[in-house]
């Protein structure tokens, strides 16, 4: 189904089950341990061995010579193979480094060899009787000293952030010297660990040619390709399933060293092999969101308005790596005649960085929030207003291009009112609650909508149950349920007679999980292949197609009306198809807003920041389901206050690596840092996104939320911290004496 | 994880003994923290000798008035006795400061007190480590050091000791007692049980090899307001960036100890003498000698400034 022009009246806006908070399907599996895992497919392949990686002890140079001879005598030892037993691997179209093979080591832990055991145990202490010695080379892994080199670099990523190396509008440096108010600030944001709680793993079997991989990842047709370029194999002798993932974040949309040793393992051990990366090689071994160095400038009149804004952003990765796209969301959310945006890439030896949740944007608006914040108080103007007054409805870069729709200012509004932020004293280190000095800060909240192509099809058997089946994966969003939801209101069916099949390459093509894409995309193609499935039936049964109803199980046409099981006879009718896209995306800025409202105390002595609550307001389209979308934002909220208080990947410039890479060192939000937290979705429709009229929401809820954590701790202290994490050693020489 | 064979002790005699004979092995209690370092080889027993079951898990009032803590006592056991809520708050405190409610329903007494640092380059066996690997360097030095020691700290290592408890205890002035494998007991004051690093950051406390913890001991209740004070970058399930055990008496007069700081349990007792001055003599005292790295030298106003906040806590 071509989707060309914007969606008219149509048999989801009837919402009995669109739009309602079900369940989720797959809660009660995955709470009772009854949702197998990748590593857990003990049921589908005899015999499985384990596999175990071993990443380099050096993140530059290259390996001499690895004796493998006493891992090979070890207890249960069933093979080894190292990075010197062949060539490199080819590399996925997706990865910057890597993934094995040959003498160059590219970063710490890239992966150089995996033993093979019949147990873990077995394997693990193997591999610990590797002797590898290395020739070290000099790298390169202080971004701020690379910086000085960077080069002009633009960015069209596959996640629906992207901008030119250098981008004009009017002419900036003339309007900034020409307004009386202006910031010139920059900001730093550090590297960052998906660290999502399931680790990569894989279960690889071989029958033959054709590989069978059973694992955890967020793109299956991404992933089949990539891992079949990876061990230069056809693309069709390679299956991916991937039904269950226990967290992503970016971090599975590609190919890791898992797939491809596990598929390497097993094929030396002409076993079938699993593996799953140890937490200590995750965040070095894979991928993590780039640091940023950025640079903004904004220029206003003394009203308010802005006429001049610029925003220059410096990221580091492996040569072949991406940038990480933080100004992309500043070419489109506030108004302003004159504006530039540049990027540069510096060349760093660090592990490869790539996508993180709301890739560009996150890092982007945790600099671009706190500088809207600080302009308004060079104009003594309330922060809220301040982004009122300079919301655009249109493409600042190219005014004759709309917005599909939006209502940021709605999003503000509705905000302040219901978090009561006109309680705010504007002048900050105002308000005392004991030990805590208390702020509130504000943010908005920016993150496109992204229109891919995804494809299902839909069966019923003869007993009426409705089956879907498509590549999609559920990556902990609720693709099951949003999907089972859109298939029982397209075929008037209750929820509970949907059966919904995931995450396997067999299927029907679909978006798949990442950049909040997954929800609108793959429930636009369950509801095309929904389209073509009642055409069958209708034709089946003779009936006039324009007055065919679906409801409560029954098909009705004018006086007749026959159950759907009846309808679709012994034999059972399937439908297959997908959503495409035409231009609507091109034509309209599709884009999702938010207000982010949040409220900190900083303990006076120590000054240990804690949220004390927090609230999104969220302008995303029609939300499919309120419960799972409301588990999005506030899993995303959860995610901006690490963000903002204390995630880091600390580089060791010396040594070349990130230094706490489990997770008691890495430190994310635990219960007691989120006590309180509130969602409200505005009630709204975009019928230039599909035929569901909804969008992306999953990545939107952490958009904004770092800066208004940032912006509630300098109205809390008055101390102005522009470097993240916002860790109390930052504040610490400027709080009040205590006595 | 190297393989190791493995026995159950009978007494704690006997899990001396055993141990005396084994070179290379360790008792097991809780294993909380002995079993992640196995996993990833800093430590690589041959043998494990298991001390769970044995009778050293009771709690006993004394006859001079203090109190006897079995080396096995569980960590949650102890931080709810009502005698250690009564008499010795700042232990009940620091104990449910520490870990997670699952860790402390295993970890014990003794563990952890020999719990090991959480130096991120000791737990990185491609590092030099002195502490991990005698003599082979110090990773940390020059590199990513904000949660390590600002004071006592060597040209070898700068380490911290990552427990709540001792520091409590140190304030406390416990005793450990133990029995060795030749059978014979001591009891060790608490502030000679942790070494500084020097030289040797690999050896951390005066304990001989073989030798067995069965009890920490309490003197008798000194009264007073008690404070057990963590900060740290969340709210929960984090080590301390610094920490403080307090007790203040209704004088003003007290006794302080630091954690966070230093490879044992921080106290000076000399620099007490300044308490009814407020916490600036006595942070100043206490970290006279500090040499912090540029990237924790915000420990040592913070140090001040929680001792400060805990004062004025106590003035109320
Ligand atoms: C994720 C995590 C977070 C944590 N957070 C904190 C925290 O915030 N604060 C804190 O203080 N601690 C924290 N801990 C550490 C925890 O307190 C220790 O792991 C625990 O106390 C160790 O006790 P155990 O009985 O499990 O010791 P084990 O792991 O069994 O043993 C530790 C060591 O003590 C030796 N040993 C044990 N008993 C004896 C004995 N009777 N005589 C001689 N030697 C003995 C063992 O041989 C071993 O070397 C944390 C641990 C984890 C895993
Ligand atoms: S500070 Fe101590 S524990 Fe850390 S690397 Fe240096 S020697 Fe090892």
């Amino acid at each position: 189904m071509k989707f060309e022009t914007p969606a008219a009246q149509n048999p989801i806006d009837q919402l009995k089950v669109i739009g309602k908070p079900a369940d989720r399907i797959d809660g009660k599996f995955k709470t009772t341990g009854t949702a197998p895992y990748a590593y857990e497919r003990h049921d589908v392949a005899a015999d499985q061995a384990y596999g175990f990686i071993v990443g380099a002890a050096i993140a530059k140079g290259r390996i001499s010579r690895v004796d493998a001879a006493e891992a090979k005598r070890a207890p249960g030892v069933i093979a080894v193979v190292t990075t010197l037993d062949m060539p490199r691997l080819g590399r996925g179209r997706m990865n910057a480094a890597y993934l094995f093979g040959g003498a160059d080591v590219q970063h710490y832990h890239q992966a150089i060899a995996i033993v093979v055991a019949e147990t873990f145990e077995q394997a693990r202490f193997a591999a610990s009787l590797l002797r590898v010695d290395y020739a070290r080379a000099q790298g390169r892994y202080d971004l701020a000293e690379e910086s000085k080199r960077a080069e002009l670099k633009g960015e069209d990523t596959d996640e629906g952030t992207s901008a030119p190396p250098l981008q004009r509008t009017g002419d900036f440096e003339a309007a900034f010297a020409a307004v009386p108010v202006k910031l010139d600030a920059e900001y730093t944001t550090p590297d960052q660990s998906h660290a999502m709680m399931e680790p990569h793993s894989s279960l690889a079997v071989w029958e033959g040619d054709r590989l069978t991989l059973w694992t955890s990842n967020q793109m299956i047709n991404w992933g089949k390709g990539d891992l079949a370029k990876t061990l230069g194999i056809p693309e069709q002798s390679v299956r991916l399933i991937s039904p269950y993932v226990g967290g992503g974040f970016g971090g599975k949309l590609f190919v890791r060293s898992d797939a491809a040793l596990a598929a390497l393992g097993a094929k030396a051990a002409r076993r079938p092999v699993k593996v799953a990366l140890t937490r200590p090689i995750m965040a070095n071994n894979t991928t993590h969101r780039p640091a940023t160095i950025q640079r903004i400038r904004i220029g206003a009149t003394p009203e308010g308005k802005i006429r001049a804004i610029a925003h220059e952003s410096t990221s580091g990765n492996l040569p072949d790596g991406k940038l990480e796209t933080a100004v992309s969301q500043t070419r489109l959310l506030y108004g302003g005649a004159n504006r530039m945006t540049s990027m540069r890439l510096a060349l760093l030896d660090l592990p490869e960085g790539n996508s993180m949740r709301a890739p560009g944007e996150a890092p982007g608006l945790m600099a671009l929030e706190i500088a809207m914040d600080e302009m308004a108080e060079k104009l003594h103007m309330d922060p809220v207003e301040f982004r009122i007054m300079n919301d655009t409805q249109v493409d600042p870069e190219n005014p004759q291009r709309p917005f599909s729709y939006r209502n940021l200012v709605g999003c503000l509004r509705l905000g302040a009112e219901r978090f009561g932020w006109s309680r705010r004293d504007p002048t900050p280190a105002m308000t005392r609650d004991g030990q805590w000095m208390i702020g509130m800060g504000v943010a908005g909240g920016f993150r496109n909508n992204l229109l891919t192509k995804s494809a299902a099809r839909v069966a019923i058997d003869k007993a009426g149950i409705v089956t879907v089946t498509t590549d999609m994966t559920d990556i902990g969003t609720g693709s099951y349920t949003i999907i089972a939801q859109t298939a029982a209101e397209m075929l008037g069916v209750p929820l509970d007679h949907v059966r919904v099949l995931l995450g396997d390459s067999n299927s029907p093509i679909s978006s798949g999980s990442g950049g909040q894409w997954g929800g609108n995309n793959s429930t636009a193609g369950v509801y095309a292949a929904c389209v073509k499935l009642r055409e069958a039936i209708a034709q089946n049964l003779g009936f006039n197609e324009r007055d065919v109803l679906f409801a409560d199980g029954q098909v009705r046409s004018g006086n007749r009306a026959l159950s759907l099981a009846e309808a679709a006879g012994d034999p059972g009718l399937s439908a297959e198809d997908g959503i495409e896209y035409g231009d609507l995306g091109k034509k309209y800025q599709q884009s999702t807003f938010a207000g982010h409202f949040v409220e900190v105390g900083v303990d006076v002595a120590t000054g240990e920041i804690r949220v004390r609550r927090m609230l999104a307001v969220c302008s995303a389209g029609r939300i499919l389901n309120p419960k799972t979308a409301r588990s999005q934002v506030i899993g995303a909220m959860t995610m901006g206050v690490g963000a903002a208080l204390m995630e880091e990947l600390a580089v060791d410039k010396r040594l070349g690596f990130f230094v706490n890479h489990d997770l008691a060192s890495y430190e994310v939000p635990v219960h007691a840092d989120i006590p309180h937290q509130e969602v409200i979705f505005l009630d709204e429709v975009d019928p230039m996104s599909s035929p569901m009229k909804a969008k992306g929401v999953g990545e939107l809820g952490l958009c904004g939320v770092g800066a208004a954590v940032a912006n509630a701790v300098y109205n809390a202290t008055g101390v102005r911290v522009r470097d993240y994490p916002i860790t109390l050693d930052k504040l610490i020489e400027r709080l009040p004496e205590i006595v | 994880m190297k393989p190791f064979t493995y026995e159950r002790a009978s007494s704690a005699a006997d899990a001396a003994d055993k141990a005396g004979r084994a070179p290379g092995s360790k008792f097991i209690a809780g294993g909380t923290n002995l079993l992640d370092l196995m996993k990833l080889q800093i430590e690589a027993p041959n043998h494990l000798i298991d001390i769970n079951g044995l009778d050293l898990d009771k709690i006993e009032s004394m006859p001079d008035g203090g109190l006897r803590i079995g080396a096995l006592v569980r960590n949650t056991d102890l931080a709810a006795d009502m005698r250690v809520r009564r008499d010795y708050a700042m232990l009940s405190r620091a104990l449910l400061a520490g870990a997670s409610g699952q860790l402390r329903n295993k970890a014990t007494t003794a563990g952890n007190l020999l719990q090991r640092t959480r130096c991120p380059y000791f737990y990185d066996t491609n590092m030099p480590c002195n502490k991990r690997q005698p003599g082979s360097g110090c990773s940390a030095i020059g590199g990513y050091t904000r949660q390590l020691g600002v004071v006592g700290v060597s040209d070898a290592c700068i380490a911290t000791h990552p427990s709540d408890m001792a520091v409590a205890m140190r304030a406390l002035d416990a005793t450990v007692e133990t029995v060795r494998a030749d059978k014979s007991s001591r009891a060790v004051p608490i502030a000679e049980f942790h070494r500084l690093p020097g030289d040797t950051p690999h050896i951390e406390t005066v304990l001989e090899p073989g030798e067995l913890i069965t009890a920490v001991t309490l003197p008798k209740a000194i009264g007073g307001k008690q404070y057990y004070r963590k900060v740290r970058d969340r709210a929960s399930y984090a080590f301390a960036l610094v920490s403080i055990a307090a007790v203040v008496q209704p004088d003003g007069s007290g006794r302080v100890a630091v954690g966070g700081i230093a490879h044992k349990p921080w106290r000076i007792e000399a620099a007490e003498t300044n308490m009814l001055r407020g916490a600036k003599p006595v942070a100043e005292q206490l970290l006279a000698d500090a040499r912090p790295t540029r990237a924790n030298a915000f420990k040592l106003p913070l140090v001040e400034r929680t001792l400060a906040a805990v004062l004025a806590e106590a003035r109320t």
